[in-house]
């Protein structure tokens, strides 16, 4: 309790008027403005508790939440672009690459589709891996004109999901004993030697008739491949799983069946158009 | 004061708190003491109001200059077209790409104020500044409004009546006013003018010119009306960096205090044997706007429009003794009239002669690139994911995206072709497959961005990096040509 007040005698300031032991406390008050700031913000944080959704089972006055803004301008952008996306929507895609401002549009969307969908597997520059194919080049499994591409990427590739899917099987030839290791020995030195890498001219001699008689069906006589079935070229300089000799043997007798899913139920028509026509404009394009 | 004692007050704030020091109580916070400059008359009174017109006139009319640039383009003279990344400047037309441009314009006006402030001292500070410019206007409407010196003071010490009141909302509302004018003029060098003058008359003017015009009304008002000299005191950096570039041969407002001192009240008719002819009648003092004594020397607050010596003159001149008691005068020279010589005005010394050959140099530089100035641009920026593509006839690609700038205002074809690399060819989007010679079109004032895919045999290349030419010839007579050098990268 406060017993007196008095001035001190050295600094001439008034004391607060407590006394423990014999100690008295200068009344030195904190200055008004820190006082104001303390009331605004004392007044700002109950403005806040009743405009704000500051605890569950109350949705504020404002009925604020983060979601709803981000959906209210993730919407601005759709209205903002809707010029654009109406255009896309009708246009084929042929139409699309030939007017060059609606193609600039769906190649920008088209690159960031594909950074957000496929590169993940196909590479942020589209460039693949081990078993991904690059979309760069110009060697193509299923066709690389953009009206393939589009089927390519609405159904997928063996997506067993999708009736439509791009589909084939290749046989494993090692694993259910359709051919001896030395038979495959043979067939993966003459599959070298289509693309002039053979090491071993005799062996390569004796794989060609295993050859003829096993994979010429889908790869074609001379190993120029078949899109059909999307069966690789062998005679060229372009490996999808890797060109060297252990490679080979092991796809001929282990097999390969890569998969894409189909993303025609996952993306809208617009984007998956928009894809087709910026992986077609990778330089590969046919 | 003692050595090493850190707690000691440093001389100069001791001084100045010398001054009010019967408490033992040290500020380090000065508080503001309100400059009230009299009214003074001379040359370089008249100096000033002669910058003042012409300054504040450039500033007003520019905007409204006109320049025909042909169909499509701004015809303003000068002007910062943001939106569409352009600024003009009469028949000079700079993009973002060539923004130093802009470089150069701030050496020179950076290196062209150390010349004249090592030679004149502080003249831009005393009569150019955009700060005291419109402080002066500012004072001169406070003094059209209430008074001069003493009837301000004697206002501002008066109780609030009717009649203060009538006269501070008089006086802060044409200061508003001119702020306002001001604020928006500096739209005006963003914005065709009068089309942002029939907006604003309309109220049609977008919020963003209105954002500018409002701010800049603001800090009009408050810097040039309110603050004033204490944005030269203690806002603006230039007061402290400027004595870098004095030494004893720079002009500075100079007090005699050799011929002026010991300083005294002088009755008419007495002897002037024994004393100084400062009178201390305080005049240049009282002129002064930033409100500082010039006789205790040369300091940081003085903005060296010499007021203060029309202030002296007259009165030397109404006490019949020479006139410049307080001079723009050089140090060399006090020295030598304190021995009773004179001492010549040196412009050639090392720092002036060295800020004359950077100016020279940089504007020279600068005349020269705006002379060979080309309205054609080339970038070449090479794919990096991935470095290149190998395909199936084992050749190697490499993407390039292909710029072409077209500064002219007129539709330009142009033939690129490739050096370095034989057999090398290339397709552009859109455009042209595997060839060695294509022409690129350029619409006018545009960047057109191709993009190209080169490609060459394996067998070709050096290593993993090849060197590759890009010659891009406009397809006309006297065209003009560029060539970019760049690299095809491949495997090793």
């Amino acid at each position: 309790m406060p017993t007196k007040v008095e001035t001190d005698t050295v600094t001439g300031t008034e004391t607060t008027g407590h006394e423990w032991d014999g100690i008295k406390e200068l009344n030195t008050p904190l200055p008004r403005w820190w006082i104001i700031v303390l009331w605004v913000t004392v007044i700002w944080s109950g403005l806040y508790y009743i405009l704000y959704p500051t605890f569950p089972g109350w949705d504020g006055i404002w009925q604020y939440t983060a979601r709803k803004e981000v959906a209210e301008r993730m919407d601005a952008v759709q209205a903002g672009r809707a010029a654009w996306t109406d255009k896309l929507a009708v246009a084929s895609l042929d139409e699309i690459e030939q007017d060059s401002d609606l193609l600039a549009f769906a190649i920008a969307g088209g690159r960031a589709a594909f950074a957000d969908n496929c590169a993940p597997c196909h590479g942020s520059g589209g460039a693949g891996g081990p078993g991904f194919p690059n979309l760069l080049d110009d060697d193509w499994l299923w066709g690389g004109t953009v009206d393939s591409i589009s089927t390519t990427l609405v159904h997928g590739v063996r997506w067993m999901q999708d009736e439509d899917t791009r589909i084939s099987a290749m046989p494993r030839f090692g694993v259910d004993e359709l051919l001896t290791p030395a038979q495959i020995d043979d067939v993966a030195e003459f599959v070298l030697s289509l693309s002039g890498n053979a090491a071993d001219r005799v062996a390569a001699q004796r794989g060609q008739e295993v050859f003829a008689e096993n994979c010429a069906a889908c790869h074609g006589e001379s190993g120029q491949g078949n899109r059909e079935f999307g069966a690789p070229r062998l005679d060229d300089a372009v490996w999808f799983y890797g060109g060297d000799k252990e490679t080979i043997v092991r796809t001929i007798t282990k097999s390969r069946s890569g998969v894409m899913p189909a993303w025609g139920g996952r993306l809208d028509a617009v984007t998956i158009k928009q894809l087709a026509v910026y992986v077609h404009s990778l330089g590969g394009g046919e | 004061m003692a050595r090493g004692n850190m707690n000691t007050v440093p001389p100069s704030l001791a001084d100045k708190a010398g001054e009010r020091a019967d408490t033992d109580k040290l500020q380090l916070y000065a508080d503001r003491v309100r400059v009230y400059a009299a009214r003074v008359t001379g040359p370089f009174r008249r100096f000033k109001w002669a910058a003042l017109v012409v300054l504040l006139g450039i500033y007003y009319v520019a905007p409204w200059l006109r320049w025909d640039r042909g169909p499509g383009a701004p015809d303003q003279a000068l002007l910062i077209d943001m939106p569409s990344r352009r600024a003009y400047f009469f028949w000079i037309e700079i993009w973002p790409q060539e923004i130093y441009y802009l470089t150069g314009l701030l050496i020179v006006g950076a290196v062209g104020l150390f010349l004249v402030t090592s030679l004149f001292g502080r003249v831009w500070c005393g009569f150019s500044c955009p700060q005291t410019v419109w402080t002066d206007l500012f004072m001169w409407v406070e003094r059209r409004i209430e008074g001069d010196r003493n009837a301000r003071m004697r206002l501002d010490r008066a109780p609030w009546t009717a009649g203060k009141i009538a006269r501070k909302a008089a006086k802060h509302g044409i200061w508003i006013a001119i702020a306002a004018l001001t604020g928006g003029a500096w739209v005006m060098y963003f914005t065709d003018a009068p089309t942002l003058v029939a907006d604003i008359a309309r109220t049609q003017a977008s919020g963003t010119a209105l954002f500018f015009v409002g701010l800049f009304t603001a800090t009009t008002y408050l810097l040039g009306g309110i603050a004033r000299e204490q944005v030269c005191t203690y806002m603006c950096p230039w007061p402290r960096i400027q004595a870098a570039m004095f030494d004893e041969d720079t002009l500075i407002v100079t007090y005699e205090s050799w011929r002026g001192e010991p300083r005294g009240k002088h009755k008419q008719g007495e002897s002037w044997e024994g004393r100084g002819h400062c009178v201390d009648c305080l005049q240049c003092v009282n002129v002064c706007p930033t409100g500082i004594d010039i006789r205790d020397g040369n300091q940081l607050e003085c903005i060296g429009c010499g007021l203060c010596i029309d202030a002296c003159n007259r009165i030397m001149s109404r006490l019949g003794l020479p006139r410049g008691l307080v001079r723009l005068d050089t140090v060399t020279n006090q020295f030598a009239r304190e021995q009773g010589g004179a001492a010549p005005f040196r412009v050639a010394r090392p720092r002036t002669v060295i800020y004359t050959a950077i100016l020279v140099a940089v504007l020279a530089l600068m005349a020269f690139g705006l002379g060979n100035r080309s309205t054609l641009d080339v970038s070449v920026l090479r794919d990096r994911n991935p470095l290149f593509v190998s395909l199936s006839d084992g050749a190697i690609r490499n993407g390039y995206t292909f710029k072409i700038v077209n500064r002219a205002r007129a539709d330009r074809a142009f033939v690129l072709t490739l050096e370095g690399i034989p057999e090398a060819t290339f397709s552009v989007r859109g455009g042209p497959s595997d060839v060695q010679r294509a022409v690129l079109g350029a619409r006018p004032d545009r960047v057109e961005a191709y993009r190209l895919f080169v490609r060459a045999p394996r067998g070709r290349l050096a290593g993993d990096s090849t060197p590759l030419r890009f010659v891009l010839e406009e397809n006309a007579a006297a065209g003009e040509r560029s060539v970019q050098d760049t690299v095809f990268r491949g495997p090793r």
